[in-house]
């Protein structure tokens, strides 16, 4: 029986909008106030979902203690209360939440507990993105 | 091809335990959810049906027909229960969420008139949910 598990996960982060390749006022003009100097934040909400075989015995797809001791460790910790642009991954791309859900998504990949199918972040409660790889 | 969702809502009791394994071995494994005397969610099940929209009754189903059967299969069974106690296929699987997926399609599979069923989302709280799509690997 294969099934699909969603865990949500909450942090707080700043970021702005702004890519090297522009002039400053193409910037604005294509991030409008996102391109704010100061920058600004929003809480992300971020979904995972994994799948796999419910094991006969626990009836889990994996346990959700170590999904979410994966997520503190390798998620919360590393985003929550930072500014996202002055990551590591984010030096050399816009940090957009189409390009936070591509690397959320490389990072869950590496949980050994269960198949990674898609990440889906909430930026506002009007804006969301999904990214289940490339494959 | 239309996709139609129905929700409903139950709260029970359940707690995590094989009858295997030693008390160590199961407070290890599931941690709190192990505890014998139980403890509560209140769970919202999501009924997604597929098919053809009527032309004629606008329908994909008649979502009154929906609701009562999700009521006399599921609520009915679930709600206001202890799931490892009462409900009689938790006799034999633990009610995780998980389960509790594949239970409600069990009991639903065969039942939804004019339509297929396509999904069932069970969440155990707002963070948590698990979907079944009746896939058997």
């Amino acid at each position: 029986m294969k099934a699909y598990l969603s865990r949500r996960y909450h942090f707080s982060a700043s970021h702005r909008l702004n890519s090297p390749a522009y002039a400053e006022e193409r910037n604005r003009e294509v991030y409008g106030k996102c391109n704010n100097p100061h920058g600004h934040g929003h809480n992300y909400t971020v979904e995972v979902t994994v799948s796999g075989r419910v094991d006969p015995v626990t009836g889990m797809v994996c346990n959700l203690a170590d999904l979410d001791a994966f997520a503190q460790k390798n998620l919360l910790e590393r985003f929550d209360h930072t500014n996202l642009n002055e990551l590591e991954c984010f030096a050399y791309r816009v940090s957009t939440t189409e390009n936070l859900s591509i690397e959320v998504y490389r990072i869950f990949a590496g949980f050994p507990g269960a198949h990674l199918e898609r990440i889906h972040i909430e930026e506002t409660g009007n804006n969301s993105f999904d990214y289940a790889g490339d494959g | 091809m239309i996709f139609l969702t129905r929700k409903a809502e139950f709260s029970s009791a359940h707690f995590y335990w094989v009858d295997d394994w030693s008390e160590d071995e199961n407070l290890k494994v599931f941690g709190k959810c192990a505890n014998r005397n139980g403890h509560g969610h209140n769970y919202t099940v999501e009924v997604t049906v597929a098919g053809e929209v009527d032309p004629v009754s606008g329908f994909v189903v008649d979502l009154k027909q929906l609701k009562d059967i999700l009521e006399h299969e599921v609520i009915r069974v679930y709600d206001h229960r202890h799931l490892n106690l009462e409900v009689p296929e938790f006799r034999e699987s633990i009610p995780t969420t998980e389960n509790i997926a594949i239970a409600i399609w069990n009991r639903l599979a065969d039942k939804i008139p004019n339509a297929r069923l396509h999904r069932v989302r069970v969440y155990e709280m707002p963070d948590l949910f698990a979907d079944f799509y009746g896939e058997q690997e």
